[in-house]
């Protein structure tokens, strides 16, 4: 939302609060001790369930950790092609 | 009975042996009796930072593997006679020394002294793990700069899983014009992510590099700001309540230009 806004009125954010915020992300990562092979693992476990009940666009799917408030929550962005009606349908 | 403190970073290049230099000598200046000990073996610098390159016969590895006892290794600083190194081997490596060595070694100093800094290596491995594990304090340096926070946040767990609880923090090469303008993490922005009890705030100082040129710790300088900060830094390890020094402000042209988001 604050980066559209800065984006609307041709702001660039500065670099300090870009460090903090990249800092943040990364340090989520670091404490949680998450490996990138483990988050992979988990994004195709998490695929393959939603599979079974939907088509989803695995490309443009995210997983991350993010900070939220006190503690780190799993974010998953993932986009919907088409609803499966038949559950059977899958292999 | 002395307090022992470790000087680490995890990064390299941030100001590990600059700090202790600073600290051994302003801890000195105040008459306190100081002892250095440099960890950093096979890149030793804190006898460069002191001018007492020239005045080693034996080394820590001399003093942990028994041939010499180590007040024949300890080296008393020219001017300031209650402070004393004790360098590290030049070839020897990290390995050369073990935490039960060094832990050994500084309950025997600890009588002798008021205070004793211990000297990081750069890095998480043994080296770290031996300099720490006979300290009572943990001084962790950082700069305002994502790779040093990012380690300093790194080397506080390391230290947490070491059961070393009592952490402080500096914050190294402060540039304040870059901080207000900001184009810099701010202390604010580190307290926040790192959550350590900070006891410094030095700014980037080129009188840094010309007392590190001539082997005198920037602290003698009067007119050197970074000075003044680790004075202040001295007398909070002292216990005393010292407030935050103000970094000089810009000029008035720059917050000008600043003011019409030039």
């Amino acid at each position: 939302m604050l980066d559209a806004l800065m984006k609307i009125f041709g702001k660039k954010e500065k670099s300090g609060a870009i460090a903090k915020q990249r800092l943040q992300v990364v340090l989520i990562h670091d404490r949680a001790n998450v490996s990138p092979e483990v988050m992979e693992n988990l994004k195709n476990d998490i695929i393959k369930v939603i599979s079974n009940y939907m088509e989803i666009n695995q490309h443009d799917m995210e997983i991350s950790l993010a900070n939220d408030d006190d503690s780190v929550a799993l974010v998953a962005n993932i986009p919907v092609s088409r609803m499966k009606h038949d559950k059977g349908e899958h292999a | 009975m002395s307090k022992i403190f470790v000087i680490t970073s995890g990064k390299g290049g941030v100001g590990k042996t600059t700090t202790t230099a600073n600290l051994g000598v302003g801890l000195a200046m105040r008459g306190q009796k100081v002892a250095l000990i440099d960890t950093d073996t096979g890149l030793r610098n804190l006898d460069l930072l002191l001018g007492l390159e020239n005045r080693i016969m034996y080394d820590l590895i001399d003093v942990t593997e028994g041939r010499v006892p180590y007040k024949k290794a300890l080296v008393r600083h020219k001017k300031y006679e209650t402070l004393f190194l004790l360098p590290t081997s030049q070839v020897k490596d990290k390995m050369a020394v073990n935490p039960e060595q060094l832990v050994k070694l500084c309950d025997e100093m600890r009588k002798e002294f008021d205070y004793i800094l211990i000297d990081c290596p750069a890095g998480i491995e043994q080296g770290f793990k031996t300099a720490i594990a006979a300290a009572d304090v943990a001084i962790v340096v950082t700069m305002p700069e994502i790779s040093a926070v990012r380690d300093a946040d790194k080397i506080i767990g390391e230290l947490g899983r070491a059961d070393k609880d009592t952490i402080k923090l500096i914050v190294n090469r402060i540039r304040p014009q870059m901080v207000e303008a900001g184009d810099m993490l701010a202390m604010d922005d580190i307290n926040d992510i790192l959550s350590i009890d900070c006891i410094g705030q030095v700014p980037d100082d080129v009188k840094v590099v010309t007392s590190t040129n001539r082997g005198e710790p920037c602290i003698t300088m009067k007119d050197s700001q970074a000075g003044q900060a680790y004075r202040n830094i001295v007398g909070r390890i002292m216990g005393e309540n010292v407030p935050f020094m103000k970094f000089e402000k810009e000029g008035f042209l720059a917050r000008l230009k600043h003011v019409f988001g030039m």
